[in-house]
């Protein structure tokens, strides 16, 4: 083996240990304000307090606190995790300064050290046209290019755009994803905190990437962002989320509610990168509506958390609307990985496309659970479902859970699911070339996820290969 | 340079698939600058050796001796054969979705030289190979043998040797499935790949490559043994006569 190789060899297998160094690290943090464990209807007025809301507000979080309670537990999923989270250990709300900044130089020294690290200052300069930092519960940081904001395209974190545009955020906030859809909704609307508020006005076309990054920090945290994105007809936006945190032995909650609107002709792209560390249950609802001839397009990654069940959703709701999900899942160790896709044809000449990805490694485990309705009146419409798995090693698992409910018989629809492992022959192959058994193991795991990866941003596909790799250090065959 | 030592040596090589034995006892010496043909009729035992040698996990040579250039290498895995100048073009080339044809060249040159190779000298060179071979260079984005016809694979197999020059090559039933411009063209870039330094043994079950890439010495290989050695004589003499004549004669001398 020349030295060269050698050398290359040991920075491979170097990469696997660097979550902890890289992403897993925390801050010591003296908090603005630290609650108290638990939550209750004291814990939600204090929060809507603390926010200076209006009272419909207030009386939305009660409300869905209460229907919190009342509801059960899904009784899908990985029921065994679910029923392991102890609500009463969570930190609800933790604000770790006043004030929110617009400039870096506010930010303080140990939040800004963080994001440095995580590249985000830097991601900020080269290529997005906007950019929110949300550190535990609140927004440390917010900004956006003066020519964007000029053009009337408002992006604000969440509580300021409730503030700011209390009519529209009135209008359409709770529309998409109503309380009672399910128990984490409800919670996420009772204890909300941060994320992000768009709105682009008619025919605007944001032509570079806004950004939100979110980041745990505490234990036992409860992150609880509420996203409304507002895509007024004719209009175009990408908005692009990534999310990390320490590494603790026990767990932490991640549940947000994320809504989009995309107006007549209007086109919205969400791009996830979902790299939690493996203690964060990351249980989140993701909807859109899509209007006339509007298209939405939910590309979802998740490498990331203890256990996920997400499943992005597009309501076609007004003709010729097109909505299309990319979700790409990859299962490490004691990993599960549960998600999806949900499309609902409610009007004619609608067209879906779903693509899910998923790899399961040792005993990682990756389920596609997927839901295609078209309802009766939406005639024409075309329907593609496509879910690929891969398995490495033997304990690997992959489950497949696709419902399609037509009740439409003009309607277009295919379907298919294939399962695959990588073979002993295709290793053969490639270390018949040259390739160090990992590094072709590596190649084969890239060109799978390829169909995602070419849809990201090119420094986003780049930083998604690379935890890849990291994610596939001394895998077994 | 000292040039005692054989380029390629195997001896007394048995090769099993599961537990049964397919290859019994096989020895040959390949010199540099020599092309050798293995023939035989299909299960005679000639891809499993040439499986065996590159390192295949599930063709396990059970006893014997391997050398290139004099060192050992049933000890290597098959990623380590490569880089030590083995080479083994596939009878089926795998697919691997999603893995260009040129990222893919550009990982293993990698994985040969222990750098990147420049970019811009690596897709001149590329380009290169792929107009010796007649490759539309449309295929240096699109995904490794994935949709390719039998004949692309082929084609694309020889430019992967192009690219990596190894010292030795093995070709697995390069000439199936091609049509006679294709054979043609693969056959030129093999006779282009051969030098004094290189060395190549073609397995085969048809002559006609035969005519295209000329070899210096055949072997007909029958149920895990090479039965008969010879020049291209022998080559010709097999497609007359076929497989049988050697059975026949075989019986013959053992007096059956």
């Amino acid at each position: 083996m020349s030295e060269a190789i050698r050398q290359q060899n040991k920075e491979l297998s170097a990469i696997g240990q660097d979550y902890a160094a890289k992403y897993g690290f925390h801050d010591p943090v003296e908090y603005f304000h630290k609650g108290a464990r638990g939550v209750s209807h004291e814990v939600v007025e204090m929060i809507s307090k603390m926010k200076k809301e209006p009272r419909w507000m207030a009386e939305r979080r009660h409300e869905a606190l209460d229907i919190f309670y009342a509801k059960k537990m899904p009784q899908w999923g990985n029921t065994k995790l679910l029923n392991e989270i102890d609500f009463d250990n969570v930190y609800y709300y933790m604000k770790p300064i006043e004030n929110q900044q617009n400039n870096w130089d506010d930010v303080p020294e140990y939040i800004k050290k963080t994001f440095d690290r995580l590249g985000i200052p830097e991601a900020e300069k080269k290529f997005l046209g906007g950019v929110s930092a949300q550190y535990e519960s609140e927004v440390v940081y917010h900004s956006m290019r003066d020519d964007l904001k000029k053009q009337g395209i408002v992006f604000l974190d969440m509580d300021s755009g409730l503030r700011e545009y209390e009519d529209i955020v009135k209008k359409y906030w709770g529309t998409v994803i109503p309380s009672n859809d399910n128990k984490f909704a409800a919670l996420n609307t009772a204890v909300w905190s941060g994320g992000s508020f768009i709105y682009v006005p008619p025919g605007v076309d944001v032509k570079v990437p806004l950004q939100a990054y979110f980041r745990i920090n505490a234990e036992n945290m409860g992150q609880f962002e509420r996203t409304l994105i507002i895509a007024d007809k004719g209009s175009r936006v990408h908005y692009i989320e990534g999310c990390t945190a320490p590494v603790y032995s026990t767990n932490s909650l991640h549940s947000a509610v994320v809504e989009l609107i995309a107006l007549d002709d209007a086109y919205i792209r969400y791009t996830t990168i979902q790299n939690w560390s493996r203690n964060i249950y990351n249980l989140v609802t993701k909807r859109a509506s899509a209007y006339k001839n509007a298209t939405v397009e939910w590309v979802d990654g998740n490498i990331g958390s203890r256990l996920t069940m997400k499943y992005p959703c597009v309501q076609l709701l007004g003709e010729g609307a097109k909505g299309e999900i990319l979700s790409v899942a990859f299962a490490g160790i004691d990993q599960h990985q549960d998600a999806g896709a949900k499309v609902i044809h409610a009007a004619p000449h609608t067209s879906s496309r779903i693509t899910s990805k998923s790899i399961s490694k040792e005993n990682g485990r990756a389920s596609y659970r997927g839901l295609v309705k078209v309802h009766k009146n939406a005639h024409d419409c075309k329907v593609s479902v496509e879910c690929d798995a891969l398995l490495i090693g033997e304990d690997a698992r992959s489950d497949t859970y696709p419902t399609m409910e037509i009740d439409n018989d003009q309607v277009k629809v295919e379907h298919e699911a294939r399962v695959s492992k990588v073979a002993a022959e295709q290793l053969f192959y490639l270390t018949s070339r040259g390739l160090t058994e990992d590094e072709a193991r590596l190649l084969i795991v890239n060109g799978f996820m390829e169909p995602f990866t070419k849809e990201l941003p090119m420094e986003y596909a780049v930083e998604l290969n690379r935890l890849i790799e990291l994610e596939m250090e001394g895998s077994i065959g | 340079m000292s040039n005692t030592k054989p380029l390629f040596e195997f001896k007394n090589v048995h090769v099993a698939v599961e537990g049964k034995e397919v290859v019994n006892g096989v020895s040959l010496i390949i010199n540099a600058g020599e092309t050798h043909a293995v023939m035989g009729p299909n299960g005679s035992g000639k891809s499993s050796l040439s499986n065996a040698l590159m390192g295949h996990p599930s063709y396990t040579i059970t006893n014997g001796e391997v050398y290139l250039e004099g060192k050992n290498i049933l000890e290597m895995e098959a990623d380590e054969r490569s880089r030590a100048g083995l080479f083994l073009a596939f009878q089926y080339p795998l697919p691997i979705p999603g893995v260009t044809v040129a990222n893919f060249l550009r990982t293993a040159v990698k994985a040969h030289r222990g750098k990147d190779a420049d970019m811009s000298d690596f897709r001149k060179n590329l380009k290169a190979e792929m107009d010796n071979l007649s490759i539309d260079h449309s295929f240096a984005t699109r995904y490794l043998n994935d949709g390719f016809s039998g004949g692309e694979k082929k084609r694309i197999e020889i430019l992967q040797m192009a690219m990596l020059k190894p010292k030795m090559a093995m070709l697995d039933e390069t000439d199936s499935g091609l049509d006679i411009d294709a054979l043609k063209t693969v056959a030129t870039g093999i006779n282009r790949f051969q030098t004094e330094n290189t060395g190549i043994l073609l397995v085969t079950h048809y002559q006609r490559m035969l005519n295209y890439v000329k070899p210096d010495y055949v072997h007909v290989m029958v149920r895990g043994q090479f039965v008969k050695s010879g020049g291209p004589e022998l080559a010709l003499k097999l497609e007359e006569l076929g497989y049988d004549w050697v059975d026949e004669q075989l019986s013959e001398k053992a007096g059956v």
